[in-house]
C-alpha cells in the first residue's frame, strides 16, 4: 500500500522498487513493496526489527533475489558490482589487528574490486585525503580500522561509500549503536553531503524521531509491508493502522512523534497516555523523549 | 579378538571413547577444533623427551599437554586465538624434533604414538588411565554450567562473576588431560578426530545439550569398537580407521541437518544470492 | 675479527653445498609464506595452513605407492585438500575449523595406511615420520626451479586478489556490492595457501611450514598500520628466521649431547617464536603501565 500514486519509472528516478516479495525459509518477509526515491532526497526506511528492512536493503544491493518485483537504479535494472550504489553496512569486522587504516578503507571504495597491486598515484591519494576531509576524518586517517571508535568507523564508511561518486547512498541502521551526539553528527553529515552532490540516500533506523529534521520523505515498514510518503501522509493512525493490522495511535509531543498501540477497537487513549508499550519500540520510551514527559 | 592381552586395549579406548564423547561436545561448542588438534601434537614431543630422560612416557604427555594448552591459554590472551594455538603448536613439535634428535633408539615406537597402537597398552596403564578418565569426566559435570554460560554467551557469564578466561584455562587443563590417557591406543594425531566427529554429528541431529552429549559418548563408543574391530581383521592402523569414520560421523551429521532443512523449506526460490552478512547475526 | 666471524659462522658454511641449497629454497620458501600467510593470518586460517601442511604430507607418502614425484605429490593432495575444505566448510569461522579438523583427521588417517603399506609392501622406512617432525633439508637442488615457479604462482594468486580480498576481509557484503565475487576469492587464496604449505612442507618440513606460514605474518601485523608493508615485514622476518636457523644448526654440529647437529626446525621454530614475542613486548609494557 502506498501514497504515492502509482507511475512509470521517470527518468530522474534514482532508485524504483516496485512490487517486491520475499520469501524466506517459508515465511513471507516482504509483501509487495514498493516505492521510489528522486536524486537529492533524503529517505527514511523506518520500522522496528523483523520488519523487513534489512531484507530490503539487502534486495536493493542484489544480495537477496525478489520472488516477484523489480528493483531499478536510475532506470537500468539492478546490477551487482553497479558503481551506482555506495552501501554503508551496519557492521563490519572489528579486529583491531587488521592493518588497514581509514584511509586505506576509504580507497578501497574506489577500486576493492579491482585486481593487482595499487600503484601509489598522486590523484588517488589526493582523492582519498579530500573524502576525508569531507568526512571530518583526517585527525584519524592512518589508524587501524578496527581501533576506531563506532561514530568514527561510520563516517569513514561513509567515505568509503561516497568516493566512487555513487547516485544512491544506502546506510543500514548507522545510528544504532550511536550515542546521542554522533547520531546527530552522522545524520548532519550524510545530509549535506547529500544535498550538494544530488545523492539519494535512503537510511534505514528503528527509530524516525533523530531523522525528522532531515527527511524529505519516509518508507514506514512492519511486518513486510510498507507506506511511503512524506512525514505528514504517512505517519498517521489510518495509514499506520492498516499498515500493522491493528489500532495504532500516533502523538506529537513537541517536535516528536510517538507511535503507540492501541487497544484492539476500543476507544482512542487521550494523548500522552501510554497503553501499551510503543509500537516498533519495545519496552522503552526513546532516551530523549523520557526527559520530556 | 576378545582374547586376555587385547582386554586392556578394548578397556582403555572404551573410557577413551567416553572422555572424548563428553569433553568433544565442549570442544564443538567452543569452536576449539584447533585446540583439540594441537595439544595431543604438543604432548607427543612430551612423550620424546620422557623417553630421553627414562620418565614414563605417559608422565611425558601429561606434562607437556599441559604446558601446551595453559601456553594456548596465556598466549591467546595477547594475540589472535589461532595464532596463539598455531604457534604453541610449532615451538612443541621443535621442541619434539629437538628430542627426537638426541635419541636414535626412539624411532619405532613414533609411529605406534603418532598414530595409534593395539598391542601396547599395558595392564599397569589401565589404572593411571581410569583415574584420568574419571577426574576429566568429573571436571566437565563440575563445570558444567559455567562451561556452558562462557562458550554460549561469554558477557552473560561475565555479568554473572564467571571469568572467561579462567573457565577457558581449566577447560584446557582438562583437554590436555584427556587427551594424553588416550593417546596410547589412538594415537596422537587422531586423537582429535574422536573429540570432534562424534559430537560434531551429535549436534546436527539434536539441540539439547544432555541428549547431544549422551549421542556423542555413544557414537564416539562406536566409532573406536569399530575401528579397534577392523584394524584387528585387516592389520591396517587402528588409527586410520578412527580418522575416516570420524569424517564420516560428520559428513552423515552434515547430511542430515541438510536434508531436514530442505525439508523445512518450501519455496527455493528465495535462496540469498550471497553469503549471509555479519550484521543479520 | 675474524676469530669472530668464525665463532658465528662455523668454517665450511658458505662452502657446503647442502647449506647453499638450504639457503636458496629455505629462503624461496619463507618469503613465500610469509607474503600468503599474511592472508592466511587475517582470515584465521592458521588451522588450515597447518592441517593443508600435514595433508601434503600424506599425499608425499602416498605418491612411493603411485610412482609420481613426491613434488607433485605433495602440492597435488594440498590442492585437493583445499578444495574440500573450501566445499564443505562454512562461512562462520567456527564451523570453517570443525571441517578443517575433520578433513585434518581423513587426511592423516589416510597417511597413516600410507606408511603402513610403505613399510610392508615397499622397502622404504619410516623416513616420511620424520617428514611429519623433521626437517628435510635434503632435497636435491634439481626441484629449485619447480619451486621457484610454483612459488610465483602462489604470490600471483595473492597480488592479483590483494584488494579484494582486503574488502571481503573486512566486510563480505561490502566486497560482494562491489561486484567481488567473495567465494571464489576466498577459494583462491586457500588455493595460494595449499601451495605455499605444500611446497614448504616438501623442501623443509612439515612443522617449519606451519611456522613460517603464521609466525612471521603474525609479528608482522604488530609492526606496522599499511597492508602492504605487513607482508613485506612478514617475508622478511621469515626469510632472517630462516637463515639465522641454518647459521646455528650448522654451527651447532659439535653440541652435545649427539653431537651431530641440532635439527635446524627447532631453531627456526625458535626463532621464529622469539620474533613473535619481542613484537608483543610494547603491547605488554604499555598494558602493565596502565
Amino acid at each position: 500500500m502506498t501514497t504515492d500514486r502509482d507511475h512509470a519509472v521517470e527518468p530522474d528516478e534514482t532508485l524504483a522498487v516496485d512490487g517486491v516479495c520475499v520469501r524466506l525459509a517459508g515465511r513471507e518477509v516482504l509483501h509487495d513493496v514498493r516505492f521510489a526515491i528522486r536524486a537529492g532526497e533524503f529517505v527514511g526506511l523506518i520500522g522496528s526489527n523483523g520488519a523487513g528492512k534489512t531484507t530490503l536493503l539487502r534486495v536493493i544491493l542484489g544480495l537477496q533475489a525478489p520472488a516477484t518485483g523489480t528493483v531499478r537504479i536510475a532506470g537500468r535494472p539492478r546490477a551487482r558490482g553497479s558503481q551506482l550504489i555506495g552501501y554503508v553496512p551496519q557492521r563490519i569486522l572489528l579486529d583491531p589487528d587488521m592493518p588497514l587504516r581509514a584511509r586505506d578503507l576509504v580507497g578501497l571504495g574506489l577500486d576493492g574490486h579491482r585486481f593487482g597491486i595499487p600503484l601509489p598515484s598522486r590523484k588517488r591519494r589526493q582523492l582519498v585525503d579530500q573524502m576525508l576531509d569531507a568526512v571530518d576524518a583526517v585527525r584519524f586517517g592512518d589508524e587501524r580500522v578496527g581501533n576506531l571508535s563506532g561514530g568514527e568507523q561510520q563516517r569513514v564508511l561513509v567515505a568509503h561509500a561516497l568516493i566512487s561518486r555513487p547516485r544512491l547512498l544506502l546506510l543500514d541502521e548507522p545510528l544504532a549503536n550511536l550515542d546521542i551526539r554522533s547520531e546527530q553528527e552522522v545524520i548532519a553529515l550524510v545530509a549535506r553531503i547529500a544535498k550538494e552532490q544530488r545523492i539519494a540516500v535512503l537510511i534505514s533506523a528503528h527509530e524516525m524521531n533523530p531523522l525528522l529534521p532531515v527527511m524529505d520523505r519516509i518508507v514506514y515498514m512492519a511486518a513486510g509491508r510498507a507506506a511511503s510518503g512524506t512525514t505528514s501522509e504517512v505517519v498517521q493512525p489510518a495509514v499506520l493502522s492498516e499498515l500493522y493490522g491493528q489500532h495504532v495511535d500516533v502523538i506529537h509531543i513537541h517536535d516528536r512523534i510517538l507511535v503507540v498501540a492501541g487497544q484492539g477497537n476500543g476507544p482512542d487513549p487521550t494523548p500522552g497516555e501510554h497503553q501499551d508499550a510503543p509500537v516498533g519500540h519495545r519496552d522503552r520510551v526513546p532516551a530523549h523523549l523520557a526527559d520530556h514527559t | 579378538m576378545f582374547s586376555g592381552y587385547l582386554l586392556n586395549t578394548w578397556t582403555v579406548a572404551t573410557i577413551a571413547a567416553v572422555v572424548a564423547g563428553v569433553v568433544g561436545f565442549f570442544i564443538v561448542l567452543r569452536g576449539s577444533a584447533f585446540v583439540a588438534d594441537a595439544v595431543p601434537q604438543g604432548a607427543f614431543a612430551g612423550a620424546a623427551g620422557a623417553s630421553l630422560l627414562g620418565i614414563n612416557t605417559l608422565i611425558g604427555l601429561g606434562v607437556f599437554a599441559l604446558i601446551g594448552a595453559l601456553g594456548i591459554g596465556w598466549l591467546g590472551r595477547r594475540g589472535r586465538h589461532d595464532v596463539a594455538t598455531a604457534l604453541a603448536l610449532v615451538v612443541m613439535l621443535g621442541l619434539g624434533a629437538l628430542f627426537l634428535s638426541f635419541s636414535v633408539e626412539y624411532a619405532p615406537e613414533i609411529y605406534s604414538l603418532l598414530f595409534g597402537e593395539l598391542f601396547g597398552v599395558g595392564t599397569a596403564e589401565v589404572a593411571p588411565v581410569a583415574v584420568l578418565g574419571a577426574v576429566s569426566v568429573a571436571a566437565i559435570i563440575v563445570m558444567y554450567r559455567p562451561l556452558m554460560l562462557t562458550s554460549v554467551m561469554p558477557e552473560l557469564g561475565e555479568a554473572r562473576g564467571v571469568s572467561s578466561y579462567r573457565i577457558e584455562m581449566c577447560f584446557l587443563v582438562v583437554v590436555a588431560l584427556a587427551t594424553s590417557m588416550t593417546l596410547p591406543v589412538v594415537g596422537a594425531l587422531l586423537i582429535f578426530s574422536l573429540m570432534i566427529g562424534p559430537p560434531a554429528a551429535a549436534r546436527s541431529v539434536t539441540n539439547r545439550p544432555y541428549l547431544a552429549m549422551c549421542l556423542s559418548v555413544i557414537i564416539a563408543l562406536v566409532t573406536v569398537w569399530a575401528a579397534i574391530a577392523l584394524s584387528l581383521m585387516t592389520n591396517w592402523p587402528v588409527g586410520f580407521f578412527v580418522g575416516t569414520f570420524g569424517a564420516c560421523c560428520y559428513a552423515a551429521g552434515r547430511g542430515w541437518a541438510a536434508w531436514r532443512r530442505r525439508r523445512a523449506v518450501r519455496d527455493d526460490m528465495d535462496r540469498p544470492l550471497a553469503p549471509q552478512p555479519v550484521s543479520q547475526n | 675479527m675474524s676469530h669472530v666471524l668464525s665463532l658465528i659462522f662455523a668454517p665450511g658454511f658458505f662452502g657446503s653445498g647442502p647449506v647453499q641449497v638450504a639457503l636458496v629454497t629455505g629462503g624461496i620458501v619463507a618469503i613465500v609464506s610469509g607474503i600468503v600467510g599474511t592472508f592466511a593470518v587475517l582470515r584465521g586460517q592458521s588451522y588450515a595452513g597447518h592441517a593443508l601442511a600435514d595433508i601434503s604430507v600424506t599425499g608425499g607418502s602416498g605418491s612411493f605407492l603411485v610412482g609420481i614425484s613426491p613434488l607433485w605429490g605433495f602440492v597435488g593432495i594440498s590442492v585437493l585438500a583445499a578444495a574440500v575444505m573450501d566445499m564443505i566448510g562454512v562461512q562462520r569461522p567456527r564451523g570453517r575449523d570443525l571441517a578443517t579438523g575433520i578433513v585434518r583427521g581423513a587426511g592423516l588417517g589416510l597417511a597413516a595406511l600410507f606408511l603402513y603399506w610403505d613399510a610392508t609392501y615397499t622397502s622404504t622406512t619410516g623416513a616420511t615420520i620424520t617428514i611429519l617432525f623433521g626437517s628435510m633439508f635434503t632435497i636435491s637442488s634439481s626441484v629449485i626451479p619447480v619451486v621457484v615457479l610454483l612459488s610465483l604462482a602462489a604470490i600471483g594468486i595473492v597480488a592479483t586478489l590483494y584488494r579484494p580480498l582486503l574488502l571481503s576481509s573486512v566486510s563480505a557484503d561490502l566486497a560482494y556490492v562491489r561486484g567481488v565475487s567473495v567465494r571464489l576469492a576466498g577459494a583462491l587464496c586457500l588455493t595460494a595457501v595449499a601451495l605455499a604449505v605444500a611446497l614448504s612442507a616438501l623442501t623443509i618440513g612439515a612443522i617449519l611450514s606451519t611456522a613460517l606460514l603464521v609466525g612471521p605474518a603474525a609479528t608482522a601485523l604488530r609492526l606496522t598500520n599499511k597492508p602492504g608493508l605487513v607482508m613485506i615485514w612478514a617475508a622478511i622476518i621469515g626469510l632472517a628466521a630462516t637463515w639465522l636457523g641454518v647459521l646455528l644448526a650448522f654451527d651447532s654440529f659439535y653440541w652435545p649431547p649427539a653431537r651431530q647437529g641440532w635439527p635446524v626446525s627447532f631453531f627456526v621454530v625458535a626463532l621464529v617464536f622469539a620474533f613473535y614475542l619481542l613484537a608483543q613486548l610494547p603491547a605488554l609494557i604499555r598494558a602493565r603501565r596502565a
